[in-house]
């Protein structure tokens, strides 16, 4: 009995005790000291939670129409109801719960574009990094020919050739963010490269790709999550753009760029069809960005602008 | 210093070469006769054989690549398939416009921008500190196309001071000469004229300038909150120099080098997100003109306008990246 307790009391001061944890509960205090960041964190659960639960908590099918309720104002306002908080839209569809649904269709547009980013960025970076020499010089050329185009005009470009539609829209995005991720991953691995850990796991043996994904790449975490982070704001802001030009989710999917763009025809007429989705975007992109920021104070402190 | 510069521009020429890579590649990637896809589906038979054998459709590849660069290098973009208009020359219209555009969101991003930053690293932990990082960091988050929705209910269908969108008014006389309409109108000294163009400038450019404004106030607080900390400082404030004299003289001159190297880029960046702000304010620049290529489906207005603007991004950098070779002489030294 008493030799469990101790065994739990030591679980326990592995998590706590700052001279015996692991140094992973070191970063995660320091984040959670971070005021922005958990500012950050907030805003993205509630979104993650609205975006999970959505068939629970949305009052109404985003996709109802009803012909006796078009463009109800929202609740606040003389003629607006509590059946409709947010008001409706032209099609009397319920403003809450197309805003509910669009979180689902960002969230997962921001992680699967940063996916993308993520998993070639990495490959790409860590061989550019680790090889060097002609493989090197050939990605980075590749990386400075994506980064040549202006960030959204190459989103633009290549949905214009692969036509329209959520899904070549995320895949877009993922390409246009792969050279960040790379770069990233190509700086640290230069610099771990050098250490003495990378020679210890040569000298017993190691093969190339795992001294590479085993050794090095835990290593160069940190600014990789930072720039996850602000990578799915940027991603979510991207895809906005996108749908608002009538290029990413079509109709009559819930996406908040898309509501923004079919509530600008009645901008004078009912301004709330316009304006709730564009504060969905910027709130949601905003709690990214705070994560990011107090993820790149807590992690890498080097990176600081 | 000069082998830097040469060494410079020497990298751009395969990034160039490398977008006309991607650009030519995407046509020839797209499903479709290229030739159809260039000429529109109404194009006769005679139209698309002639169009096949000037593309070189049925040599291989390379030699595809080949005569397109040889058009790009001669400035031949073909015709539009809407307009049958030479693409070169509804570039040269509407390109003043984007540059127009841009210039003036830069000039109110990097003047406010600059200020906010120096004041924020002057009183560092402030309310006023704390609100403009805190304004920056929303800065950033915001989708521009809905802040400039939103501008345009408040301040010109709501309050009415600001036309809607458009570059001028249809009733305004203005003569145009260089089709930057604000110096058109400077040079035909049509003041009401320049007033009108002003005003229809104010909110797209308000709008666009949003994001940069945000990075530079940023980069500017930190640079400057580097400098400020240095031993010079200290010497200056020993001699008992006032804090204005010692921010604006010694420490800004010092704090504003990496903020150069940020406006710069953010102009290429402008011309990218042109694109979202020019279609919301119907400017009829290089953006929405792109847009309505896309739109269209017009291969011909897609493949200029994506050449154009990318390379126009490529070459700012790189002046950017000379500029700051000059200014700041350290760099030379790696």
């Amino acid at each position: 009995m008493s030799e469990n307790t101790s065994q739990r009391s030591s679980l326990w001061a592995r998590v706590t005790d700052p001279d015996t944890r692991h140094p992973f509960f070191d970063q995660i205090e320091k984040l959670f000291k971070n005021r922005t960041a958990v500012v950050g964190l907030i805003i993205i659960s509630i979104f993650a939670l609205a975006a999970l639960f959505a068939p629970v908590i949305s009052p109404y099918d985003p996709n109802e129409n009803s012909l006796y309720d078009q463009l109800k104002q929202p609740a606040w306002h003389s003629e607006g109801s509590t059946k409709n908080l947010l008001g409706t839209d032209d099609l009397g569809r319920d403003m809450l719960s197309r805003l509910i649904y669009g979180a689902r269709v960002s969230l997962t547009l921001g992680i699967v574009s940063v996916g993308i980013a993520f998993l070639c960025g990495s490959i790409l970076g860590a061989v550019s990094g680790y090889y060097k020499g002609w493989p090197d010089n050939l990605i980075m050329r590749l990386m400075d020919i994506i980064l040549a185009f202006p960030h959204i005009l190459l989103a633009i470009v290549i949905v214009a050739y692969l036509g329209p539609g959520l899904r070549n829209a995320m895949i877009a995005i993922g390409i246009i963010n792969v050279p960040r991720f790379a770069r990233i991953i190509r700086a640290s691995v230069l610099e771990e490269y050098e250490k003495d850990y990378v020679t210890a796991a040569r000298a017993v043996g190691a093969g190339n790709r795992r001294i590479i994904f085993n050794a090095i790449f835990p290593n160069c975490l940190a600014p990789i999550i930072v720039q996850a982070s602000l990578g799915f704001g940027a991603a979510i802001l991207d895809a906005a753009g996108l749908s608002f030009l009538g290029l990413g989710a079509q109709p009559p999917l819930s996406e908040w760029g898309a509501m923004i763009a079919q509530g600008r025809s009645m901008i004078l007429r009912a301004w709330w069809v316009m304006t709730f989705p564009g504060i969905a975007i910027l709130l949601a992109v905003l709690g990214f960005n705070l994560l990011g920021d107090g993820l790149r104070d807590a992690l890498d402190p080097r990176l600081r602008d | 210093m000069t082998g830097f510069i040469i060494r410079r521009i020497l990298i751009v020429i395969p990034t160039l070469l490398g977008v006309t890579i991607v650009i030519f590649s995407m046509l020839a990637i797209t499903p479709g006769d290229p030739a159809e896809l260039l000429l529109g589906e109404r194009a006769n038979q005679e139209a698309l054989e002639s169009m096949r054998e000037y593309l070189g459709l049925k040599k291989p590849l390379y030699v595809q690549y080949g005569l397109f660069l040889k058009r790009v290098i001669r400035l031949d973009l073909g015709e539009t398939i809407w307009t049958r208009e030479k693409v070169s020359k509804e570039i040269s219209e509407r390109f003043p416009a984007t540059i127009e555009l841009a210039l003036v969101a830069m000039i109110i991003s990097s003047l406010l921008g600059i200020t906010l930053g120096i004041i924020s690293a002057t009183k560092q932990y402030s309310w006023f500190d704390y609100g403009s990082m805190l304004g920056s960091l929303v800065g950033v988050s915001m989708p521009v196309f809905w802040l400039g929705l939103m501008f345009m209910l408040l301040f010109s269908l709501t309050l009415g001071w600001f036309p809607m969108s458009g570059r001028i008014g249809v009733e305004t006389d203005l003569t145009v000469v260089t089709n930057f309409y604000v110096l058109d109108a400077i040079l035909m000294r049509n003041w009401g004229g320049l007033k009108d163009a002003l005003m229809h400038l104010a909110l797209p450019a308000l709008a666009l300038s949003t994001i940069p404004l945000a990075i530079v106030a940023r980069m500017t607080r930190s640079s400057m909150l580097e400098v400020l900390r240095q031993d010079y400082i200290k010497t200056a404030r020993a001699k008992g120099l006032s804090e204005t004299k010692i921010v604006l003289k010694h420490a800004l001159r010092n704090g504003l080098i990496p903020v150069v190297t940020v406006v710069g880029l953010q102009f290429g960046i402008l011309m990218g997100g042109a694109i979202l702000t020019e279609t919301v304010f119907a400017w009829p620049g290089i953006g929405k003109w792109l847009f309505d290529g896309v739109v269209k489906r017009d291969y011909m207005v897609i493949q200029g306008g994506t050449l154009l603007v990318a390379t126009t991004f490529v070459v700012v950098n790189l002046i950017v990246d000379v500029l700051y070779a000059v200014i700041n002489p350290r760099i030379s030294v790696k």
